[in-house]
């Protein structure tokens, strides 16, 4: 089995999030990045089907040369060889033109993503690969087991799940529940070094959207200490009006 | 032109989310001048489409054929497109639900049209430009998009649009296109339901609760909070980790981001990744032993005392109110 699993290069779930220029540039000073969580729930996935000689993993990432730490974690985790786009990753109309741009033709059975990156959370590319491939999608599977040429998804819907069946190629956008992400070895760590990485030039796409300014949230007033549960509810049905 | 607003049903029927979208749909074919077009797929009875009435929709288009009764991504999507060109759509607006995500790609990729995914407030227009904003950065910050593409395509959050009606009738008019055989290739076995659970994304309040409580055995108090609040039930990351509760409960950067009108956190520190999916909620409380955890500085309201005394009284105290 051919897998492509496409990771996205995000700041670290503790950052604090600042903006300059006006509040039209992400803040990247101090920024630790990391493997998108959701994407390594996918690579977890992605290495567990290929092991023992069943299948081949290959990682996709768009992004500029500083995000080739973030691509080599992912080959000591377990995938088999890289590709990186040699382009900042504008939007997700953009990266997922690039990824269906190297996957056409590639014969893959399964392409992962992350349900959504933790930082733009736009939860666009799995649909988008579907689309742009012609290929079936689930964007949100807590679940993904392969049989043959059958993959069993569980598809997260509001209060519950879909278990649906497809046979693949199918593109899968992976939560939690799929697998446990994986810890890289000394032994992955070493090996990383001398894996393939590829670097493709990108495509010309077409810009559809652009992010004209950000803005952080409105701090909170003070917290209201209380003493008792009365007060509480009180408060909650005469003040703030909720309950 | 007009403004094309893509219906969900949940077994036939439709839920607040829909009417939310609808209502949201209403008020950009106001700003433009243009009128409102609903879409249906699946099998929805004509006294639930009515209904849209309430929200200003003067027309719904119900694509009811018998291959379209289960929801395919694939397929909807081809149905929203033709029906968006059909209606020489200029806007084309989606619940940005479970569903929606992976069908709003997919429609802007067949209009060639700009996605604003998870709008959060109405857009403004600047020419032909629309800004819209949305939460970015896992809800610890706003980023307002424009999308310049000549059809736009906007996925709208739950709760973030407050319903406002505009009373008028709606005429059902039928739908169809062709369903082309490749686009139904996934194959839905079975719908698991929780029957008695409220959804959680979409919860008006939600009652949360972390490590403070010891063990998965001490959640029936929980229960019992929401129960009698009509909320729905929700967990922090370690403890859906630990196997306490289900990863369908996790709220926070790498869960589910809610914004309800009343959270009340239980027994939950408050790291920033919590903080994150929670942060657009309209009202917080806290109840932690710990005077100092951080989730007390973003609280509207807070009570520090043991889970295990508070939690009780204060489900005894909402039930009298609600009682009287």
């Amino acid at each position: 089995m051919k897998i492509l699993v496409c990771i996205s290069n995000v700041p670290d779930t503790t950052s604090k999030i600042t903006f300059t220029n006006d509040n039209t540039v992400f803040n990247t000073a101090g920024i630790q990045y990391i493997i998108n969580p959701y994407d390594e729930i996918a690579l977890a996935k992605a290495v567990e089907l290929a092991e023992g000689g069943k299948g081949t993993v290959t990682v996709i990432n768009v992004g500029d040369a500083a995000t080739e730490p973030t691509i080599r974690k992912a080959l000591a985790i377990g995938a088999d060889d890289a590709v990186r786009v040699n382009a900042q990753p504008r939007d997700a109309w953009f990266v997922a033109n690039q990824i269906a741009n190297y996957a056409k033709g590639q014969g893959f059975d399964l392409i992962l993503t992350g349900r959504e990156s933790i930082d733009y959370n736009g939860a666009q590319v799995a649909a988008l690969l579907g689309e742009l491939l012609d290929l079936p999608s689930v964007s949100i599977a807590k679940k993904l087991v392969i049989e043959g040429n059958e993959a069993n998804i569980d598809r997260e819907i509001e209060g519950g799940k879909e278990v649906l069946s497809v046979s693949l190629p199918v593109v899968v956008g992976t939560a939690e529940g799929v697998a446990e992400p994986k810890i890289p070895n000394m032994r992955g760590i070493m090996g990383a070094r001398s894996k393939p990485l590829q670097v493709v030039e990108p495509i010309e796409v077409p810009v559809l959207a652009s992010i004209a300014r950000y803005e952080s949230p409105a701090a909170r007033g003070a917290v209201k200490l209380v003493d008792d549960v009365d007060q509480l509810v009180q408060l909650l049905h005469g003040e703030a009006k909720v309950i | 032109m007009a403004i094309l607003v893509y219906i969900e049903n949940t077994d036939g029927g439709l839920k607040k989310s829909a009417f939310e979208a609808a209502a949201y749909a209403k008020a950009i074919a106001d700003q433009k001048g243009d009128t409102l077009v609903a879409l249906s797929i699946g099998d929805v009875a004509d006294a639930e489409l009515q209904k849209l009435g309430k929200y200003g929709v003067t027309k719904v288009l119900n694509a009811s054929q018998a291959n379209l009764k289960q929801f395919v991504n694939k397929a909807y999507a081809a149905i929203i497109a033709a029906a968006a060109k059909q209606e020489q759509a200029s806007v084309v607006v989606l619940s940005n639900s479970f569903s929606g995500k992976g069908l709003a790609p997919r429609v802007a990729a067949k209009l060639d049209a700009g996605l604003a995914d998870g709008a959060i407030s109405l857009p403004s227009w600047n020419g032909n430009d629309m800004e819209v904003k949305k939460t970015a950065f896992s809800n610890k910050a706003f980023a307002t998009e424009i999308i310049s593409s000549p059809v736009k395509v906007i996925s709208l959050s739950p709760n973030a649009y407050e319903l406002k009606e505009s009373p008028a009738s709606a005429e059902i008019v039928p739908f169809t296109a062709d369903v082309n055989a490749n686009d139904l290739s996934v194959v839905l076995k079975e719908i698991v339901r929780a029957t008695d659970k409220i959804s959680l994304p979409e919860a008006e309040i939600v009652v949360s609760a972390g490590r403070g409580l010891k063990g998965p055995e001490n959640w029936a108090m929980v229960e019992e909070l929401a129960d009698v609040l009509g909320a729905a039930t929700a967990c922090s990351k370690p403890v859906s980790d630990a196997g306490w509760r289900p990863h369908s409960e996790h709220v926070g950067q790498t869960g589910i981001v809610v914004s309800p009108n009343l959270y009340i956190a239980i027994g939950i520190s408050g790291a920033i990744q919590h903080l994150a999916g929670v942060s657009s909620s309209k009202t917080i409380v806290v109840i932690n032993k710990d005077p100092e955890a951080p989730f007390f500085k973003v609280a509207d309201y807070g009570i520090v005392g043991d889970a295990f005394e508070v939690v009780p009284k204060l489900t005894e105290a909402i039930r009298n109110l609600k009682n009287n």
